[in-house]
């Protein structure tokens, strides 16, 4: 091997096949993950320095996590994306070693793709990952055997113990060098690739014919290659311990109920085990807030940090154990293979409603985020079931929401218990039901708009249940936690800012003239001084430049029972609904004496009144409206985004938004009129 | 020579050949390949799709999908 500065390693592999969690093992902290230039196929690459102890040899790697895929015959863009850095000499991510890695349960399917690499005449390593499923189930395989035969170094390897990366690392110093000349199978492979620029073959049926023809032949390579080096004849235990799971997870009726249970159980452990540390994280923020306040000189520079960021900031953070908690179950499911039985269970309800079995997978993650949910769509291979999928999963119940379901419910419902359970909780989990519903029903209506002759397959594999890889949870946690501090972060304080500024200050003639009506002994002799000093700041808020836009939008919302304070929020949670809960803050502490800060948001929103009614703002009526407008409406530009990149035009985004706004206006007003 | 769809739950069979190439290549890239044997192992709870055992994987199917794999008793 020429010395080369950082050597490029990519790592293929099958779907579930561990290629992933080799590559965390590998990478750990130090991967970025971006997309391909040019697709929105997903590319993790991790720069690692391995330094070899016992040769003293250091050297730079850069590993490529490549999209799974089961064949170099491409099905999807994303499979695609494999072919082309395996096949582009001047691909900037053009590999100078190819690892494989082979479920060692599955040898002779996971030799497909190793044996394809091989001919493309690259360098290549296999890795037999898993292995310590057939040692657990008194099986082997003859490496050296195998090795020889398949003229390929072998690494046996655990990656979920880290067992056999310490011997992988040590392989990738050695100079491997294929004697293969691949030129010819590179153009035979690019000539069939429909997602090609110009794939030479027209006939889609002729392709298949040659593709199908092309890999009996190299079945029968692989038969060759595994005579006598497998020692196959029993069904692992891993396998064995699936099928009699399977009798439970998928039967006809435990099943659903299987199902529905492990749903119910993870909105109620959400709501139960975050009680506590968000409640220490609410005590930080106000403790912090009072802190401030009292420190510092008083003035405009301490009402900002004091009652605009810090109560902003504080509104938000609390969600953290939430989502926090949501993400590590989705992680769960999905490691241990359950999600995959779900898909299979839902697949013929799913299929009436215009989507796929898989399409359960972006909508139950959509309950924690529809964009890392959207983005998961793309194990969709139908066009028009994708393109539903990602049409109606803004309509889940996602995380954001709940800060802003959380503080009207509680502003408006009694904490009371409806038998064992709570009546909020129970409250919470009717709204992601009516999220589910609105998302089925939307996806019934286009399944008759939408037209395609496209055909749908559900042609998949159930893997093996595994235990969770508490690891990989803890790093799922971690991850989404950081995206949604930085995010939801960054706008708060922005919007906290100009919020603050806004219901700060007004015109200046009015300001002067309420001071001049409020802010004297005679009123304060009149009706008391505190009542006078709340008089004087909700006027101020009322005549701000916040209060004006409020007072703009009131006629559109004044149908739904919504006042000019809830405009503004309106407006401001335009970019991102939990913002919602922020505004609030900032405009009720903003609203009330400096004293009062000790006051929850939720009290200071029970004592509000509406001012055209003179009764209170917040009546059931208007809450189970405000509710419903932010179960519907869609506000959030991070899923307008991802809906563009993933859709690839402003068509989908802009029907969506349309869309749901209309059907959080309608619903919101049905609602508040039959309640009022 | 009978379909796929025809065997019974816990019934193993031989895979003959497939009537659709674009199915065919999906399933052989799975490892079900002519010559394999293939098991019925239960039916989703709607009735549809199917998964199958085949070579130590299993694989699900709908019911039209496994119209078109044409199998042998055995």
């Amino acid at each position: 091997m020429e010395t080369k500065e950082i050597i490029s390693v990519a790592l293929v592999g099958n779907p579930n096949c561990g290629k992933s969690t080799l590559f965390n093992a590998i990478t750990g902290l130090n991967q970025k993950t971006g997309n391909f230039p040019g697709v929105t196929v997903e590319k993790k690459n991790g720069k690692v320095r391995i330094h070899d102890q016992q040769l003293q040899r250091k050297q730079t790697f850069n590993f490529i996590d490549l999209p799974g895929t089961y064949s170099l015959f491409p099905k999807s863009l994303d499979e695609a994306e494999t072919l082309k850095v395996l096949t582009e000499p001047n691909n900037p991510d053009f590999p100078d070693i190819v690892v494989t890695v082979a479920d060692a349960s599955n040898l002779k399917r996971s030799l497909l793709l190793c044996l394809q690499v091989k001919e493309l005449g690259l360098p290549a390593v296999l890795v037999l990952n898993m292995i310590d499923l057939l040692e657990r189930s008194n099986l082997s395989i003859d490496i050296v055997k195998l090795s020889k035969a398949l003229q390929i170094p072998i690494i046996e390897m655990n990656a979920r113990d880290k067992k056999g990366i310490s011997q992988l690392k040590k392989q990738l110093f050695e100079p491997i060098k294929s004697e293969i000349n691949g030129t010819e199978y590179n153009a035979f492979l690019n000539s069939i690739n429909k997602y090609s620029q110009n794939p030479q073959i027209d006939e889609e049926k002729q392709a298949n014919l040659i593709q199908e023809k092309e890999m009996l032949r190299l079945y029968s390579l692989i038969d060759d290659v595994l005579s006598g080096a497998l020692i196959q004849a029993k069904q692992t235990n891993a396998l064995n311990l699936s099928l009699r799971l399977d009798k439970f997870f998928t039967h006809p009726f435990w099943g659903f109920i299987i199902f529905l249970g492990i749903l119910f159980f993870i909105f109620q452990s959400i709501f139960s085990w975050s009680e506590k540390p968000m409640e220490w994280i609410d005590l930080l923020f106000s403790l912090t807030s009072d802190w401030i306040n009292s420190s510092l000189p008083d003035g405009a520079f301490n009402d900002l940090l004091s009652k605009g960021i810090i109560p902003g900031l504080g509104g938000i953070m609390m969600f953290i154990p939430q989502i926090a908690i949501l993400f590590a179950f989705i992680a769960v499911l999905e490691d241990t293979g359950y999600m995959a039985r779900v898909s299979y269970i839902m697949d013929r309800l799913m299929r009436g409603f215009g989507i796929n079995g898989k399409s359960i997978i972006p909508l139950i993650s959509g309950v924690a985020c529809a964009v890392p949910a959207i983005m998961s769509a793309r194990t969709i291979k139908n066009q028009k079931e994708r393109l539903i999928t990602i049409f109606v999963t803004p309509l889940m119940s996602c995380s954001a929401r709940l800060p802003v379901y959380t503080l009207l419910i509680s502003a408006a419902v009694p904490d009371q218990n409806l038998g064992p359970f709570n009546i909020k909780g129970v409250l919470l989990m009717a709204l992601y039901l009516i999220g589910f519903l609105a998302a089925i029903g939307t996806a019934l209506i286009l399944k008759w708009i939408i037209k395609s002759k496209e055909k749908s397959y559900f042609i998949m594999e159930l893997p093996v249940y595994r235990k969770p890889q508490w690891g990989v949870v803890a790093f799922t946690m971690y991850d989404k936690v950081k995206v949604f501090v930085m995010n939801a972060g960054k706008i708060i304080v922005a919007i906290s800012v100009i919020l603050w500024l806004l219901s700060s200050y007004g015109p200046t003639h009015k300001f002067e003239e309420i001071e001049l009506k409020y802010n004297n002994t005679a009123y304060f002799e009149q009706v008391g001084k505190e009542q006078a000093e709340n008089k004087l700041a909700s006027e101020k808020l009322r005549n701000s430049y916040a209060g004006i836009m409020g007072r703009t939008i009131e006629p559109a919302i004044a149908p739904l029972g919504f006042d000019w304070k809830i405009g503004i929020a309106l407006v401001t949670s335009f970019a991102a609904r939990e913002v919602f809960v922020g505004t609030m803050a900032t405009m009720y502490s903003a609203g009330s004496d400096s004293d009062e800060n000790s006051v929850s948001l939720k009290a200071s929103l029970q004592k509000d009144i509406n001012e055209s009614t003179g009764k209170p703002l917040f009546t059931l009526a208007t809450v189970i409206s405000l509710i419903l407008f932010y179960a519907f409406a869609m506000q959030c530009m991070s899923t307008i985004a991802v809906v563009y990149r993933e859709t690839g035009s402003w068509k989908w985004p802009v029907i969506q938004f349309i869309y749901m706004t209309a059907l959080a206006w309608l619903a919101a007003f049905i609602a508040y009129n039959l309640l009022k | 020579m009978r379909a796929l769809i025809e065997l019974a739950v816990n019934e193993t069979a031989i895979i003959l050949n497939f009537s659709d190439s674009e199915i065919a290549l999906k399933l052989l890239e799975l490892g079900c390949l002519p010559g394999a044997n293939i098991q019925l192992l239960h039916k989703a709870p709607m009735g549809d799709p199917f998964a199958y055992l085949i070579d130590g994987s299993i694989i699900t199917m709908r019911k039209k999908e496994a119209a078109t794999v044409m199998i042998q008793s055995k």
